[in-house]
């Protein structure tokens, strides 16, 4: 399977020697008397660098084996993960390294989007703000609403995160999962 | 679009000026034809049995080997398939030919009438563009194609052409090395990328061509015209062979053309996209800010 150059677009998917990219930037050009081109900026999805590169009309550009999956976390096993398909309740194992320090937010039948390239699990987007409780952290300062001023909590599975001096062991927190940072406060333990 | 429109208007007014004062004819030849030029890689679009004109250019040498000296003509040209910021199907192309004259007396018209516009239009002659001051006067820098692609790209193009090297070396490696504080007028390309020019005396691998850049954005193309018959023919019949290798379509010759250029006295001409002149003198990132309709 292949794209012409002509199907190029800002934010399709492409392979290259095998690695797949997608295009984010994508300008038509023509020196004059000579052929159109196109110049993309283009991004590894598996590196996350960027480069650029100039496709001519005549270029075809191999189309990836890519499929985005909506699956529900279930448990973990040993250095893999274990993710079910809400709708054929099949069973797939995503190891550790796709998921990254992602996988301090992973809760019980969290709902994450899943990218696979040749069957491959090769980038795992969970929810913008994810629900943990705290683990462990210095008794709360009572009537302290500062949000400022931060002491060190930790989760079940070891993730150190700063809280507020109100919170306290037991409280369930909103983390954002783009920051890996505290968020807000959702109820007291 | 309101202000944008206005400096189109008077752009368009002061070009007509600038050659009025200079003694040249306005003229009108047809948009319709039945034969557009031969170029690789410029495609027509169909209209009937005809074509719209990619340029005019066939039919003003027509007029310069009919006895016209000096003509311009401003008017829309359409090429099949080109849209992007800088690009759009149909655009509106100033040319203009010089009997009597080649490209270096195009280049002073050029540097004349640009400078011309900036002035009346904007009250100055350097440009504001994309974050570059670029003064239009008084030196523009005359930088030859081979001595570019030595330096940029690690070749010279007037040996061994490669026509799919030179374009993409072209965008990725030349283009972006130009000076972009003054205008560059890249010179004397290889005669393979330049098919209605004539050959450089004394370097018959290169053609008398060359191509205006202002801030980066490729403003203008000029040659000093070919008026050998057989050798014009020799090349429209080998763009012909290629193009049909590509699988794109082949226009019929324009015999009527190729019949009188003998009578064509040396001539030097030019084609200026008015809508790119528009995006200079407006600091516009795309033609989206100077067509008032854009498809």
């Amino acid at each position: 399977m292949s794209y012409s150059a002509s199907d190029l677009r800002k934010g399709l998917k492409i392979e290259l020697d095998g690695v797949p990219f997608e295009i984010v930037e994508f300008q038509f050009v023509k020196p004059g008397k000579g052929q159109g081109m196109y110049k993309c900026r283009i991004k590894n999805l598996l590196s996350g660098n960027t480069t650029d590169r100039t496709f001519r009309e005549v270029d075809h550009i191999d189309k990836p084996d890519m499929e985005e999956r909506e699956l529900h976390y279930s448990y973990p096993e040993g250095d893999h993960f274990v993710f079910m398909d809400p709708d054929t309740y099949e069973q797939v194992t995503i190891p550790a390294e796709a998921i990254g320090d992602q996988k301090y937010f992973l809760t019980e039948d969290l709902n994450v989007s899943i990218l696979f390239h040749n069957g491959k699990a090769i980038n795992v987007s969970l929810p913008s703000y994810v629900e943990k409780v705290i683990a462990e952290t210095e008794p709360g300062a009572r009537g302290d609403t500062a949000t400022n001023v931060l002491k060190p909590a930790k989760l079940a599975n070891g993730y150190e995160v700063g809280v507020p001096l109100f919170i306290n062991q037991g409280d369930t927190i909103r983390i954002d999962t783009r920051t890996g940072k505290y968020f807000d406060r959702v109820s007291k333990g | 679009m309101g202000p944008v429109l206005g400096i189109r208007s008077k752009l368009l007014r002061v070009i007509r000026e600038f050659f009025h004062e200079r003694d040249f004819l306005e003229v009108e030849t047809p948009v319709r034809i039945p034969a557009p030029a031969l170029e690789l890689h410029i495609d027509a679009e169909p209209a009937g049995e005809a074509f719209l004109r990619t340029s005019p250019e066939l039919h003003m040498k027509r007029l310069l080997a009919a006895g016209h000296k000096r003509i311009f003509q401003v008017g829309p040209c359409f090429r099949r398939g080109e849209r992007g910021d800088r690009h759009h199907p149909e655009y509106t192309m100033l040319e203009w030919y010089r009997a009597d004259a080649d490209y270096r007396d195009i280049l002073l018209d050029t540097k004349g009438l640009v400078a011309r516009a900036a002035q009346e239009i904007l009250g100055r002659t350097n440009l504001k563009f994309r974050g570059l001051e670029i003064e239009l006067m008084p030196v523009w820098e005359w930088v030859p194609v081979t001595e570019a692609f030595k330096q940029y790209a690690g070749w010279d193009p007037s040996v061994n052409f490669d026509g799919d090297r030179f374009d993409l070396d072209m965008v990725d490696k030349v283009e972006p090395q130009l000076p972009r504080n003054t205008p560059v007028i890249l010179a004397d390309y290889p005669a393979e990328a330049a098919a209605l020019a004539r050959r450089k005396p004394g370097a018959p691998n290169l053609a008398e061509r060359w191509e205006l850049f202002i801030g980066g954005m490729e403003l203008a193309n000029a040659y000093s015209e070919l008026n050998d018959p057989a050798e014009q023919r020799a090349r429209f019949e080998e763009c012909a062979r290629r193009r049909k290798d590509l699988g794109k379509p082949v226009y019929p010759l324009d015999e009527e053309f190729l019949a009188v250029i003998a009578s064509m006295p040396p001539s030097g001409g030019i084609a200026l996209g008015i809508d790119r002149l528009l995006m200079l003198l407006t600091d516009s990132a795309s033609l989206d800010d100077v067509l008032p309709f854009r498809d």
